[in-house]
């Protein structure tokens, strides 16, 4: 974190009305990031496509594929939207929030499996 | 002390937030593009959660996407995945060439930022046409189409089933049917009582689907069409900065911040279809 904090230190007020912050973050190493988070993202969804027609069981074809995602989402996120390079402050204010979906997957899912039940049950 | 040690900023982590500065290191603008995302992202999850609850809901008739989205242009077998797959890659594609241009404008590059920012827009285009077609095939949908009876349920024919082939180990007989929770009915006379209660069905609309449950018809056009919404005004923003990089009014202005805002809401688009893809095609 501390080479980013060093590095965040870098820019310039821009003299238009709004007199925006502009950081200057330009590194020649960009370019490589980029690329190589482009061939993560590929490999990631080629391998996604090829075990789908492998014979592993459903289960875990499903927790397999929910973590690809969640490893895709991160170099999105990370790399492409540049949030790694953001301050922690920031990422926070972004990320947390989230917490209230997880709330939401677990109420929603608990409520749908036990309607499903119920069906099974009495029809 | 501890009060005029605030006030003269000899704290470090209170100098960023007493005025003057900005506090997150970004512009306003760029903040409220994450902040409007955050909220876009939860409209989107919103609509992934509620698609999983009505999937759980109704887990056992659930219709497999191996056997709906099986068509891949000048090809005449069920090739499944292959044609989600490439779209995946052409809006990770675009996503690359839209951080290029922003990596261009860092460089105050306006040539590269407008070559790059082009190709975005050319992988933009090719996406939505993709999903148009995609929702083509899904209308139309198979040549025979299924059968549904009186009580609303869909008894599919094996041909348009093959997810279903390749896990049975014996043959499934043509004049079979597949049952709405996946079971294959072999018995002759079941098989002509359903289709005595039973009238011919093709397509997928908002109110009857030939592939199954009629809420994953409805699900698949709402959140692929919300989806493809975005990346159609997506494209229609590019294409504004694009005529603005061309005509140099970010070289006059001395920065390409305005690529970076762009930048994030593209971004965001592609991160969206991940999760798309993972819940409407892969598990």
């Amino acid at each position: 974190m501390s080479e980013n904090h060093n590095h965040e230190m870098h820019g310039y007020y821009t003299g238009d009305i709004h007199n925006q912050f502009v950081p200057e973050h330009y590194d020649p190493k960009n370019r490589s990031v980029i690329w190589r988070t482009f061939w993560i993202l590929l490999i990631i969804t080629i391998a996604e496509v090829a075990i789908a027609f492998t014979s592993i069981s459903k289960e875990i074809l499903m927790v397999i594929f929910i973590t690809l995602t969640i490893v895709k989402a991160y170099f999105i996120v990370a790399f492409f939207m540049h949030l790694k390079h953001e301050k922690l402050s920031l990422a926070y204010c972004i990320l947390l929030p989230f917490v209230l979906i997880v709330y939401l997957i677990v109420m929603s899912l608990t409520e749908a499996n036990y309607l499903n039940l119920w069906d099974l049950i009495f029809n | 002390m501890a009060a005029e040690a605030t006030l003269n900023n000899e704290n470090p982590n209170s100098k960023s937030w007493s005025g003057g500065v900005s506090p997150f290191s970004i512009s306003w603008g760029k903040m409220m593009m994450w902040f409007f995302l955050v909220s876009d992202a939860f409209t989107f999850s919103s609509l992934i959660v509620a698609y999983g609850a009505f999937r759980h809901r109704h887990t056992q008739v659930w219709p497999t996407a191996n056997d709906v989205f099986t068509h891949f242009p000048f090809v005449h077998e069920h090739i499944p995945l292959a044609y989600v797959g490439l779209m995946t890659f052409i809006l990770i594609m675009s996503s690359v060439t839209m951080v290029l241009a922003v990596d261009a404008g860092h460089r105050r590059d306006n040539r590269n930022v407008a070559i790059w920012l082009g190709l975005t827009i050319i992988g933009g285009f090719m996406f939505v046409g993709s999903q148009a077609w995609e929702w083509y095939n899904f209308i139309t949908g198979t040549p025979k189409g299924a059968l549904i009876t009186n009580m609303g349920e869909i008894y599919r024919f094996p041909e348009n089933a093959p997810s279903l082939h390749a896990h049975s180990h014996t043959a499934i007989p043509d004049w079979a049917l597949i049952a709405p929770n996946h079971k294959i009915i072999v018995d002759k006379a079941e098989v002509e009582r359903i289709k005595s209660i039973s009238k011919p069905i093709k397509g997928a609309n908002l109110v009857n689907n030939e592939y199954g449950h009629p809420l994953f018809a409805d699900f698949f056009f709402f959140i692929t069409g919300f989806h493809g919404f975005h990346v159609f005004s997506g494209v229609v923003i590019n294409l504004i900065i694009f005529f603005n990089v061309l005509s140099g009014v970010y070289a006059r202005r001395g920065h390409y911040e305005h690529i970076e805002k762009t930048g994030l809401y593209w971004h965001f688009v592609d991160l969206v279809w991940v999760f798309v893809f993972t819940f409407f095609y892969l598990v």
